[in-house]
């Protein structure tokens, strides 16, 4: 006892006890809070929950409102969907860095954790289109790559250009590049129609023929390009560019040393 | 004025400049040598292709810039272009280093014909042309006219049947009163319900054999369904009634010249044509709000059947795609 | 045998069965001057004899019939689609004939070097004058080979049947169901029916492989057998005057440099084929109507054509019931007529401005004709800007604008910027040909100084050659006509506007910095 009571009157009881608190409580709560994606419980559902809420009041309620209830510059993120956030936070569109005509992709700012957070969080406020499932996404098994073509032909070439690399809309607004976006994120967008992009219902495009689009995509992305440098698959423009700056320019320069007299 | 002025005189060819070929042999044995030595690239060019040629066509060759290239196709045109290439450089390389270069004078003579031969024409003409007997004989000149005139336009006649005439195919679709709108492709009868807010759907008629369309069909009949909050609507009550629950339907034939109008913003509700960037604004039935087109998309009379799928009520109520001379009259 | 003798031999055979001897000596000494702008046609010439080979090629494989198929081939995204015959034989060309896909690039990126280098050689020609007389009828034909070009080059590009050339049909048959009174019923006789229908690919077929290529041929020799005959214009300069051609021979100079030159043409266009991908049809797809590509243009020589059409204001008059589409028929059929009507008559308009009636084998500098380069920078600005507009939905997404700005921007454009290129330009030339007037008079400036005994510091020039003054002083300056409204008795002439429009083109198309003569030189010797 003596022994005990000697000890607690040392100089160097008040720091040690202050990092063996904060060692306690830090594993405690890290050991506590790691999530598992299969079996999350209410309890760290709802944990989850809190974590978005928490990052979306710091990060989005300054335009999004404090409820999410939307504003003069951004709309109500009630009913959006976890694929919705999703998307947008995913591919750095969200949050917003310049403020013209349309969210730009970019380094997503927030990690895939923070960004699950949110989307929960999102997902919590009403019921919305939801992240799909790894069945949705294996494409590469049970999508058709011939008739993901035709769908795309039909329903996004118009916007996103004949081999995806991107149009132009209204006003400077833009359907961007298909060409390095992740599966997941190519169905979360048909599937919540961001901005100026329509939404393409499961019933009128179901999931197996948005796996055939996604299919069809990442073909597009991989394959090579058959007959020579693809000078930004864009079309005749850029073929008649080169016509004649290469084609022509080449063979004047040549006619020019043709008719120079020799030395 | 610069006429009557004295000019400054010409000065003649300037003075030959020989090139080192010319009075040098070494220098003439190195064009020799540089010549031969295109030749010899040209025919390594020709090896190059031959061999590429059987290169198998899956085999892909990483190209700094160019990223990966068809081995095979890329071989093959390199060699091509190399072998003629080259061709022509020492060709050319041997005529400039090698061949004469002094320059001739020629003299262009003058076309004028002299005025003696210029009269026997004349006299040729007028004589033959009196012995032909028609500026007497009006009779066989005018019917000559007649008989070289209807022949001539007689065979025009043996194209009338490059095609049927028009008639009113022009303005009619395979949209009927009850006809069912499903989704192309996969010919699926489409539910109201199916459709979200901000939705679209590329739509055509329902048909007996959808496996085997005729394009000349898809021409006329396609269609975009587009569904908008039914209070987005500025239209008056009998377009509004053209729609169902904030569901509105448009011919997805561009009334300009013709493309597919499929370009929808959900944000501004304007659909936008690609060709040459007509904008129709849907809340005010696809009103022309920029762009050449001069009319708006003619909208599809839509509703539902007793199961809730979307039917047509009505046929176009105008022709739909490009105008023509006789669109309105009947 | 020596090859001399066997060389009589043949010689002799050919000359006692034609007496060709005569001529081919007299043709094979034809002297052709030497500049490298004169070699522009030729690129032309030569890349039509390689659409000629390489076309002649892919017709053994290419089947022309809007036959619907299944697909079956190797290429895997388009297994099990429908299209036609024509887009399937194609994939086979691209796929599955080894060198298929190397050819209809090369027929391809041919063409478009075709056109580049006819605009490129009618621009030589504008520019330098050789379209006036004896050659007039040269330059019409020139202007028709253009026209033929790009419709040539409009049905080539539509035979494959993919989705981009597919809607540049449905364009092109808008435009002809607009024509007043006959539009719909001539669609219906081009198409065998409603569009797209089964009859158009092969009725273009026969008109891309048999009649306009007989047409060019037939063209092209005329057109040729003139310059030949003609012989050909030559730039001004020391020893050069309208009644002769400095040069060399044909036999051998021209040929080997000029052969050689067809092997340049084809070995450059065979390497783009190579290296640079054209027209991947199996990434756009088989031709549907209900489809369409964001950023569909023609090819560049009728991309101006496109950007006309997107910019036409949104104008059709209605009455009694009839439709006149003034939004396509405006851009797509009377500006163009106007534009290459004005454009084949331009030596004729010219020679009635400035009342000259003479030959002219000696070409013009640009600058010393001012208003004639000023009018061709006014042209090709006008082209320039329909042709931006034709691609403004690629500029947009490329330079992050707007096509609507875009679109108002040469909507504007297109009226300020061409007079704006011909005021700018003539008075280039014009300062130009002061420039020349300096150099004749005070010589090159050599950027040496030299301080005068008085202290004042001199830059030192240098007398030109006489060969340099000759060419800086050798071209014709004509004064503008004189043209009273009223005859010698004061009365008053028919077509007295006329005269006094013609009067007002000539003073302006005479507008000249004057030469120097040589009683400047003179002047300046004694100063």
């Amino acid at each position: 006892m003596k022994r005990l009571s000697r000890y607690r009157r040392h100089k160097a009881v008040g720091p040690a006890l202050l990092i063996f608190a904060l060692l306690a409580i830090g594993t405690t709560f890290s050991v506590a809070s790691a999530t598992t994606t299969t079996q999350t419980t209410k309890a760290d559902r709802s944990a989850l929950i809190e974590e978005g809420r928490q990052i979306f009041l710091k990060g989005c309620s300054s335009c999004h409102g404090l409820n999410s209830e939307g504003g003069v510059i951004a709309p109500s993120l009630v009913g959006v969907g976890a694929a919705s956030v999703d998307f947008q936070v995913g591919t750095g569109r969200m949050p917003m860095a310049d403020m013209s005509t349309q969210a730009m992709r970019k380094e997503p700012l927030y990690t895939p954790e923070e960004t699950a957070a949110l989307a929960a969080y999102v997902a919590s406020l009403a019921p919305g289109p939801e992240i799909p499932t790894e069945a949705q996404l294996n494409y590469e098994r049970d999508g058709s790559t011939a008739e993901g073509g035709e769908l795309f032909r039909n329903n996004c070439a118009m916007c996103h250009n004949f081999a995806g690399q991107g149009g132009a809309l209204t006003q400077g607004k833009y359907a961007p590049t298909l060409m390095g976006v992740e599966p997941k994120h190519i169905y979360e967008a048909m599937v919540t129609g961001p901005q100026a992009m329509p939404v393409f219902s499961d019933k009128t495009i179901t999931p197996k023929e948005k796996m055939d689009i996604i299919k069809w995509i990442k073909h597009a992305e991989s394959e090579p390009n058959l007959g020579g440098a693809s000078l930004g698959r864009v079309g005749p423009v850029t073929e008649g560019l080169l016509a004649w700056t290469f084609g022509l320019g080449i063979l004047i320069g040549v006619a020019v040393w043709l008719a120079m007299k020799a030395r | 004025m610069s006429n009557e002025i004295e000019a400054i005189k010409d000065p003649g060819l300037p003075a030959h400049v020989h090139r080192k070929a010319d009075h040098d042999p070494v220098a003439a044995r190195r064009a020799e040598r540089q010549v031969a030595a295109m030749f010899m690239i040209s025919a390594l060019g020709t090896v190059l292709m031959i061999a590429s040629f059987f290169i198998p066509d899956d085999v892909f060759v990483f190209i700094p810039v160019m990223g990966n290239q068809n081995a095979h196709q890329l071989g093959l045109g390199l060699g091509m272009g190399i072998s003629l290439f080259f061709i022509g450089m020492g060709a050319i390389h041997w005529a400039k280093t090698l061949m004469p270069d002094q320059e001739v004078i020629a003299h262009r003579h003058e076309f004028r014909s002299p005025d003696s031969d210029r009269k026997e024409f004349v006299d040729t003409i007028k004589e033959g042309a009196a012995a032909t007997g028609l500026g007497r004989r009006s009779l066989i000149k005018r019917t000559l006219g007649a008989a070289i005139g209807l022949s001539a336009v007689s065979p025009l006649l043996l194209f009338r049947d490059l095609g049927p005439l028009p008639g009113n195919d022009l303005k009619e679709t395979s949209w009927k009163s009850g006809t069912y709108l499903v989704t192309d492709p996969g010919d699926r009868r489409i539910r109201a319900s199916d459709l979200e807010v901000g939705a679209v759907a590329q739509v055509l008629p329902e048909t007996a054999d959808p496996e085997h369309r005729k394009l000349n069909d898809i021409a006329k009949d396609a269609v975009l369904l587009i569904r908008l909050r039914p209070d987005e609507f500025n239209l008056d009550a009998e377009r509004l009634s053209w729609t169902h629950e904030g569901i509105i339907a448009f011919s997805k034939i561009c009334s300009h010249m013709g493309c597919a109008v499929a370009l929808y913003e959900q944000t501004t509700k304007h659909l936008l044509c690609p060709c040459h960037q007509s904008t129709f604004d849907v809340t005010r039935a696809a009103k022309v709000i920029f762009g050449p087109a001069a009319r708006p998309l003619p909208q599809l009379n839509i509703t539902v059947d007793a199961e809730g799928y979307l039917v047509a009520r009505d046929p176009f109520y105008e022709p739909v795609g490009p105008s023509f001379w006789g669109r309105i009259s009947s | 045998m020596t090859t001399e003798h066997r060389l009589g031999q043949v010689a002799n055979y050919v000359d006692e069965r034609t007496g060709a001897a005569a001529w081919m000596k007299k043709n094979l000494q034809k002297v052709f001057p030497d500049h490298w702008s004169f070699l522009l046609g030729e690129v032309a010439l030569y890349s039509f004899i390689i659409l000629l080979l390489s076309g002649t090629y892919l017709t053994f494989w290419f089947d022309p019939s809007a036959r619907e198929v299944i697909y079956e081939g190797s290429y895997e995204p388009l297994e099990g689609v429908q299209m036609s015959a024509a887009y399937a034989s194609t994939l086979h060309i691209s796929f599955e004939v080894r060198g298929g896909l190397l050819m209809r690039q090369i027929h391809h990126w041919a063409a478009l070097i075709f056109m580049a280098a006819i605009v490129a050689h009618l621009m030589r020609v504008f520019f330098t004058g050789a379209f006036r007389k004896p050659r007039e009828a040269n330059w019409i034909i020139g202007i028709g080979l253009l026209t033929l070009g790009i419709v040539e080059g409009f049905l080539g590009y539509s035979l494959p049947d993919d989705l981009l050339s597919g809607t540049g049909i449905r364009i092109a048959e808008a435009i002809i169901q607009a024509i007043p009174v006959v539009g719909s019923y001539l669609s219906y006789f081009a198409f065998g029916g409603a569009f797209p229908g089964e009859a158009f690919i092969p009725r273009i077929y026969i008109v891309h492989v048999l009649l306009l290529p007989g047409a060019f041929l037939a063209l092209i020799t005329v057109h040729l057998m003139m310059v030949w005959y003609q012989k050909h214009t030559q730039y001004p300069g020391p020893g050069r005057t309208e009644k002769n051609v400095v040069g060399y021979p044909l036999m051998p100079v021209y040929m080997a440099k000029a052969g050689g030159f067809f092997f340049i043409v084809f070995g450059v266009t065979a390497f783009i084929a190579a290296v640079a991908s054209i027209n991947p049809i199996w990434l756009y797809g088989p031709y549907t109507p209900g489809q369409i590509s964001a950023g569909s243009q023609p090819d560049w020589y009728m991309g101006w054509l496109d950007g006309l059409v997107r910019m036409a204001p949104p104008i059709e008059t209605y009455f009694f019931g009839y439709t006149v589409s003034w939004n396509i028929l405006i851009p797509g059929l009377i500006v163009p007529g106007i534009l290459f009507t004005g454009m084949a008559l331009y030596p004729f308009i010219e020679s009635w401005i400035t009342g000259d009636k003479r030959e002219h084998h000696l070409l013009d500098r640009p600058r010393n004709a001012p208003n004639r380069t000023a009018l061709g920078a006014m042209s090709i600005t006008f082209m320039i800007v329909a042709l931006i507009n034709g691609g403004n939905d690629l500029i947009a997404t490329h330079f992050d604008l707007s096509i609507n700005q875009i679109m108002w921007g040469t909507r504007f454009g297109i009226f300020i910027l061409p007079p704006l290129a011909f005021i700018i330009t003539k008075r280039l030339c014009l300062s130009l040909q002061r420039a020349d007037r300096e150099l004749v008079l005070h010589g090159r400036e050599t950027g040496r100084l030299l301080r005068l005994p008085s202290g004042e510091f001199v830059e030192v020039h240098e007398p030109i050659s006489p060969e340099k003054a000759y060419l800086l002083t050798s071209h014709e300056q004509a004064p503008a006509l004189e043209l009273s409204p009223e005859d010698s008795r004061g009365v008053r002439r028919a077509g007295a506007i006329r005269n006094k429009i013609r009067s007002r083109m000539s003073v302006a198309h005479a507008e000249a910095v004057p030469k120097v003569s040589t009683e400047d030189l003179k002047e300046i010797e004694n100063h």
